[in-house]
């Protein structure tokens, strides 16, 4: 059974949706007792920082996402919910878990590529070049692309944890990696096919992979 | 870099496509979540759904053909017509669709468009536009005058101020049809298209005019927009997204070619 965490961070019934046509059976649920007994844990959300560490704090989840991690259970952080396993969010400058040494950044206001100003947020289609061998990002082709809602990226304090990069004005980390911790800035769930590999990859895996 | 994203839209009426799209063996099919299948599958990046159902009671209809549609494709879209409340929004949110759009609604009360926004984040809240051009004035600087109630209604309101108010509200996104261009099949009203969205900081989807993928080529460049609504193009089998993005990519648009 896989546990998706609901801390109030948006609609989360799309990942469900997503899981279940893979045939995977999971539960949307805010209770820890039951996220618990989970084989693998999917932390989404959508939203802004502060409110989702609020959120956190007050349910207690915080605590319980800190310890599922370091127990090993494979975890996969999407968009917000990849933000705030950060130390810190420039947004409204928010402490966050402090479970991958780090921080996130808005990109900047000027951004521009080919003499264009780009929007923020970053919303739309977008390529992510996989460094290789992770098996969760195993088996999709380098000209796939995901789909993004952000403004904020995140900046890992070590490059070995980056395992995907994605070009919009800047060169960002939009995949990150370490140890059964994998957390990606895009919406795998709204990425058609590449995407639903991803969710189906990382439901498979046992989640040791050596750095 | 961000392809640009081609977005077919269906208008639905009582759960019903109002008009058929040709299927595969031109097979005319009637029924929105098929139709949305088909073009999720044609590589369709997005997909715009405007219910034109009139009596409050049928809506409930439509939340059952969002339901379904979030259960067959897993891809953004999102859901405009008679959209005028918070709780409307959420219905169709928890229903699964990633966006909302107002138009109407918003223009009699902007305040919809922050509350939206604070309640679902502003990649939820989708600013659709009706627009005519008009003779330049003092009220409407621009050219360009706001329309509503499907172009039967004029407001009085420039359309580039209309944008530029409802981004500050907000609106995370605009849907921008030209009236004049619509249904004519001549191409998109591209000096409208550059001026909006030259003027705002965020994401506007052309619509109205396309009938070739020349007009998109157009659009997606010279009028500077970030995505292309299509309609007509590709219910009629006229074209498939595929043959369209194949397109756009042999002039050098950038567009997703891998679903």
């Amino acid at each position: 059974m896989i546990g998706i965490v609901d801390y109030k961070a948006g609609n989360l019934t799309s990942v469900a949706r997503a899981l279940e046509s893979l045939h995977e059976p999971c539960i949307v649920t805010h209770d820890a007792g039951i996220l618990d007994d989970a084989s693998h844990i999917i932390f989404p959300g959508v939203g802004a920082a502060g409110q989702a560490m609020a959120n956190l704090r007050e349910s207690g989840l915080d605590g319980h996402l800190r310890k599922w991690v370091r127990e090993g259970k494979p975890v996969l952080g999407i968009c917000l919910g990849t933000q705030v396993i950060f130390e810190r969010s420039e947004e409204d400058d928010t402490p966050c878990l402090g479970i991958v040494p780090g921080e996130v950044k808005r990109f900047p206001a000027d951004l521009r590529e080919g003499g264009q100003r780009l929007k923020i947020p970053h919303m739309g289609w977008n390529r992510v070049a996989f460094s290789e061998g992770h098996p969760v990002f195993a088996g999709i082709p380098a000209e796939a692309e995901f789909y993004f809602v952000h403004s904020y990226y995140p900046a890992p304090a070590d490059d070995a944890w980056a395992t995907g990069w994605t070009d919009y004005g800047i060169r960002f980390c939009s995949a990150v990696a370490r140890g059964n911790l994998v957390a990606v800035q895009f919406h795998p769930e709204k990425s058609g096919r590449p995407g639903l590999k991803l969710l189906s990859n990382f439901c498979g895996w046992g989640g040791n992979h050596a750095e | 870099m961000l392809s640009k994203r081609i977005i077919p839209c269906l208008d639905v009426r009582d759960g019903r496509l109002t008009k058929g799209i040709k299927f595969k063996g031109n097979v005319d099919i009637g029924d929105p979540v098929e139709a949305a299948r088909e073009y999720y599958e044609q590589g369709a990046d997005e997909i715009v759904f405007y219910d034109i159902t009139a009596s409050a009671e049928k809506r409930a209809i439509m939340l059952d053909v969002v339901k379904r549609v979030a259960e067959t494709i897993f891809i953004p879209f999102s859901v405009g017509g008679g959209i005028g409340t918070v709780e409307q929004m959420r219905q169709v949110i928890l229903a699964g669709a990633e966006k909302v759009s107002v138009n109407s609604a918003a223009v009699n009360n902007p305040g919809i468009i922050a509350e939206g926004a604070k309640a679902f984040g502003s990649q939820c809240i989708v600013l659709g536009m009706d627009v005519k051009k008009v003779f330049a004035s003092e009220t409407i600087p621009s050219g360009y005058e706001m329309v509503i109630h499907g172009g039967r209604t004029v407001t009085g309101l420039d359309a580039l101020r209309w944008a530029q108010e409802a981004e500050r509200l907000g609106a995370g996104e605009i849907c921008l049809n030209s009236i004049d261009a619509d249904g004519t099949q001549d191409g998109y009203e591209l000096n409208l298209t550059a001026l909006i969205s030259s003027h705002v900081g965020i994401p506007v989807i052309a619509s109205g005019g396309a009938g070739k993928p020349d007009h998109l080529v157009d659009v997606l460049t010279r009028g500077q927009a970030d995505a292309a609504l299509i309609a007509s193009m590709v219910h009629y089998r006229t074209y498939t997204i595929a043959e369209i993005k194949n397109f756009l990519h042999g002039r050098g648009v950038k567009t997703r070619m891998q679903w």
